[in-house]
């Protein structure tokens, strides 16, 4: 009788014909993606999601007997006051009569139920969108090399011995110089013991005994048990890896004119911007930089939720980006990321100041610079016309407007899309 | 029967945990009850133990665990994984494969009086049923369903390898849609599922490729090529096709005229698993009730002999009635007669009718009724019936009266359904001739045939479906099928549905395939 444990097998057997289904689900199941999204906290996004599709490419037709037609006979259980010749009104249509056969084979045009994973989610969520072109080159740059197994070689030191391939080794040469073991030694012993206790003693077999016995002693001591032939080393190899840390500046104007439910929509888009740099690199730190009339690097909650009172002047928030990125964050090692949140307001006299700075020291410093203006303004604000002349030249800067919170995933989608010339 | 004493014994286990060796014990303790006092003949057994996710997987995959990949099962997967975890459901305890070794699957979450249960159910009742019902023996062959199982994997894998899954799939879901017309109800040789077969056969392919090859024809004009290929099937006569042809997914492979031979063997693949399924599918009822009746008996037997703790019986009685639970049709959770309800009770009125039977029982069972021989009378039903004849032949007047069966007549057109039959002298036999056609797999599935294949000019191919009582196919579901068809044929489509009796028109639909 076998009893056999299958339970070592691989986990996520149902892996293959799963993604085979979200393939095939992928149109649907983005459009409720982005429905949920509209009604959801960034803040949630990267936790699994449920999904609900209604599909008809989904559906598995096949040839089955309507219900709108013909006359049939049918067979119940559970008679109660029955008798024959009684009259039973069918429900109204769309229930099925008396449950009979309803749910179980109604799949095709059900709403579909289904949970997706994490980075299954993250997968659709993010998956026509790239970082803008010019980071992979950056990327390609070849930075801080890692050891790397590659092989194994004769010589190193000793904590890099491979004691399998050593074994190995000194096994195989120990069989074939037919180095006796333990036990065969012991056996030649007691042999030759026996033969010695014999009564009457036969000399001559006792000497080939002895002799044979010397011989293996001799053998065990002359082949060596490792021999320094048989050591084998793991070898490491310094391989150039190319840097996968981004920092990601947040810049926001935190001046009495941003109200909280602006500072909530910049934070939607900071977010997914966060979410989106950490699918792509290994380590993503964050800076927050609020600004008025002077910048400060503070932590995230003072960030989102407190107010100062001041004017609003943002050179000082580039400056003190090029503060940190000068003492944290050197160019040669980390991928620089920056988003800019405002309500489109600066003092006049720094705007020449401002968009100097922001092309000839800022911009050359980051992969990509989005500047995303929140509320509705309806004329062009000052910073708006200020900027704009700046996204033709430089490619790696682009700016939107957002007014409501359903709007952040498009124009972010739009910013960092597949199709976008950068 | 002789009923076993009573006899003091040492419990088999304690408790709940189960580990290897308690299985094997109690593999052991029901073998010698299974097959030392009731006699039961069946394959050998492999039992394997596997997590809920993988029974998931195997539930998703109509069953099987070797099964091809396939988007729908992902699909099933997700659905039945979202009400288990929802606690909508609990999963099916066991699963079991009609093979030689008779595989049951097992999960590790059972307790061990769940595992008693189950290895008596699936690797003893499952196993006898699959090994002597006549329509197993006739149709599948338990011998070398696995390793075809494995070629049809390999296979299909092997094609999205080659041409890519987006060419894979929708011959897969064509042929899924037709899965219940793929069926010939005649049986052929169900040995032609051997691997040494199968290995003729890719041997068959090789040479009619050699023989086929000619790479003149790569360097003809397009046109020209069609000119061609329409000229060979042209010489085929129309009585060779075999018409009319019940079997569509069969007429597919064989006659349609664009399909690449991989795809031909994608087709037969899925019509292959289908006439596999097709007995599991006559025999539900009766499989169930096989089943259901054997591990009743076998844990009672244990229970008096002293191997199974009280404890352990009353978690295995609770067990066991939820699965023998019928819901009423007016509860909510009715959902049609309980296969394992109506097996299970029909069984035990078998045994009841051989060791007591009424003076009802005697002038409605002659034949068998008092004989005191329950295994040989159970057996030989098991062996000779399906659910149909069984339900004809053996439903006694008091298993109607238990489940107070009651018929309706409902024509579609009317405001109100009839009760025609009640549980009483007069309606037992209605109800019985009525359940027993509700059981005919033949009723439930439409009639559709190829009736004609024009394969010289338009190449149109013309379905009938003859509608019993009246019963049209679902419209969506028709069309969408239809469209599925179409795309294997590659040509013209029409399906005309027909009245069984009278052979008059009542509706049809013509489709043509995508590009």
């Amino acid at each position: 009788m076998h009893i056999i444990d299958r339970r070592l097998n691989p986990k996520a057997k149902s892996l293959g014909n799963r993604q085979r289904f979200i393939r095939r689900a992928k149109e649907e199941i983005r459009e409720a993606i982005s429905d949920a999204l509209r009604k959801r906290k960034i803040s949630e996004v990267d936790s699994g999601e449920k999904i609900r599709i209604r599909s008809r490419s989904l559906g598995e037709p096949a040839f089955r007997l309507g219900k709108e037609s013909g006359k049939r006979d049918v067979v119940l259980p559970g008679n109660e006051d029955y008798v024959v010749g009684d009259r039973i009104p069918k429900p109204p249509p769309g229930r099925g009569k008396g449950g009979e056969k309803g749910s179980s084979d109604g799949h095709g045009e059900d709403d579909f139920v289904f949970t997706l994973t994490k980075d299954e989610f993250l997968d659709l969520f993010f998956d026509d969108l790239q970082l803008p072109n010019l980071v992979k080159t950056k990327l390609k740059d070849v930075r801080s090399p890692m050891p790397m197994r590659a092989g194994f070689t004769t010589d190193g030191s000793p904590a890099k011995l491979n004691r399998v391939r050593t074994m190995r080794n000194s096994m195989a040469r120990r069989v074939a110089l037919r180095r006796p073991s333990q036990s065969e030694i012991a056996r030649a012993e007691l042999e030759l013991k026996q033969a010695e206790d014999e009564a009457p003693r036969d000399e001559a077999r006792v000497a080939t005994l002895s002799e044979r016995l010397a011989r293996l002693h001799h053998q065990r001591k002359t082949i060596a048990f490792i021999d320094p032939f048989d050591l084998k080393y793991n070898r490491f190899e310094r391989v150039p890896k190319p840097t996968t840390q981004a920092v990601m500046f947040c810049l926001m104007d935190t001046s009495a004119s941003m109200s909280q439910a602006l500072k909530d929509l910049a934070k939607r888009f900071f977010m997914l911007l966060y979410v989106f740099l950490s699918r792509h690199y290994k380590d993503v730190d964050v800076v927050f930089i609020r600004h008025t009339s002077v910048a400060s690097e503070v932590d995230e909650d003072t960030f989102f939720h407190s107010t100062e009172t001041g004017g609003t002047v943002i050179s000082t928030a580039f400056e003190e980006m090029l503060k940190v990125v000068e003492e944290r964050y050197p160019v040669e090692d980390w991928n620089i990321y920056a988003a800019q949140a405002s309500d489109g307001a600066n003092d006049f006299s720094d705007m020449v100041k401002c968009i100097d700075m922001l092309d000839e020291e800022v911009l050359p410093l980051c992969q990509y610079f989005a500047y995303i203006e929140v509320g509705a303004t309806i004329s062009e604000s000052i910073i708006w016309s200020g900027f704009d002349p700046l996204t033709k030249r430089r490619p790696h800067f682009a700016m939107r407007r957002v007014s409501a919170p359903d709007e952040i995933y498009p124009v972010f989608h739009e910013l960092f899309s597949n199709s976008e010339k950068a | 029967m002789a009923k076993p004493k009573k006899r003091q014994v040492k419990p088999l286990y304690e408790g709940a945990e189960w580990n290897f060796e308690t299985l094997n014990t109690v593999y052991n303790a029901v073998e010698q009850i299974g097959i030392g006092e009731l006699g039961l003949d069946i394959y050998p057994n492999q039992v394997e133990v596997i997590t809920a996710e993988q029974m998931l997987d195997a539930y998703a995959s109509i069953g099987m665990p070797l099964m091809y990949r396939h988007w729908s099962f992902g699909k099933h997967f997700a659905h039945e994984a979202m009400t288990y975890r929802r606690g909508l459901r609990s999963l099916a305890y066991e699963l079991v494969i009609n093979s030689n070794p008779c595989i049951s699957y097992v999960m590790e979450e059972n307790s061990i009086t769940m595992q008693t249960l189950v290895i008596a159910h699936a690797a003893f009742g499952h196993n006898h049923f699959f090994k002597n019902n006549y329509l197993f023996r006739q149709w599948t062959n338990a011998d070398t369903i696995l390793d075809y199982l494995a070629f049809a994997k390999d296979y299909i894998k092997l094609c999205e390898e080659r041409y890519g899954i987006e060419a894979v799939e929708p011959i897969v879901d064509a042929a899924h849609a037709l899965m219940r017309q793929g069926i010939s109800h005649h049986p052929r040789d169900p040995k032609l599922l051997r691997p040494s077969h199968l290995a003729q056969q890719e041997e068959r392919r090789r040479l009619h490729e050699e023989a086929n090859f000619d790479d003149l024809w790569r360097t003809v004009p397009k046109s020209l090529e069609d000119a061609a290929d329409q000229i060979a099937p042209a010489t085929v006569e129309e009585d060779q096709l075999g018409l009319p042809e019940e079997n569509l997914l069969y007429f597919l492979e064989k006659h349609a005229p664009r399909l690449k031979d991989w795809q031909r063997e994608i087709i037969r693949i899925v019509r292959i698993l289908s006439q596999y399924f097709y007995p599991q599918r006559q025999t539900k009822m009766m499989n169930e009730g096989c089943a259901t009746f054997v591990h009743y008996e076998i844990l009672n037997r244990m229970h008096q002999r002293g191997q199974l703790t009280d404890g352990a019986m009353l978690e295995f009685l609770h067990v066991h009635s939820s699965v023998v639970m019928q819901p009423p049709f007016h509860d909510q959770r009715f959902s049609g007669l309980n296969p394992y309800a109506l097996g299970f009770a029909m069984m035990r009125d078998i045994q009841r009718i051989c060791e007591t039977p009424t003076q009802e029982d005697r002038a409605w069972f002659p034949e068998f009724a008092g004989n005191d021989s329950t295994m040989d009378t159970l057996k030989s039903a098991w062996r000779d019936y399906r659910d149909e004849s069984f339900i004809l032949q053996f439903l006694s007047p008091k298993v109607i009266r238990d489940f107070r069966l009651f018929t309706i007549h409902d024509e579609a057109n009317k405001p109100e359904c009839a009760v025609t039959a009640i549980h009483n002298e007069r309606g037992y036999r209605t109800v019985r001739r009525l359940l027993a056609r509700q059981y005919e797999v033949g009723v439930q599935d439409p009639d559709i045939r190829v009736t004609d294949a024009d394969l010289s000019g338009g190449r149109r191919l013309t379905l009938t479906h003859s509608a019993r009582d009246g019963i049209l196919l679902d419209k969506s579901e028709r069309d969408r099928t239809l469209q599925h068809l179409a795309q294997l044929w590659g040509y013209r489509v029409k399906l005309l549905e027909v009245d069984g009796v009278s052979g008059k028109l009542l509706r049809e639909q013509e489709m043509l395939p995508l590009p």
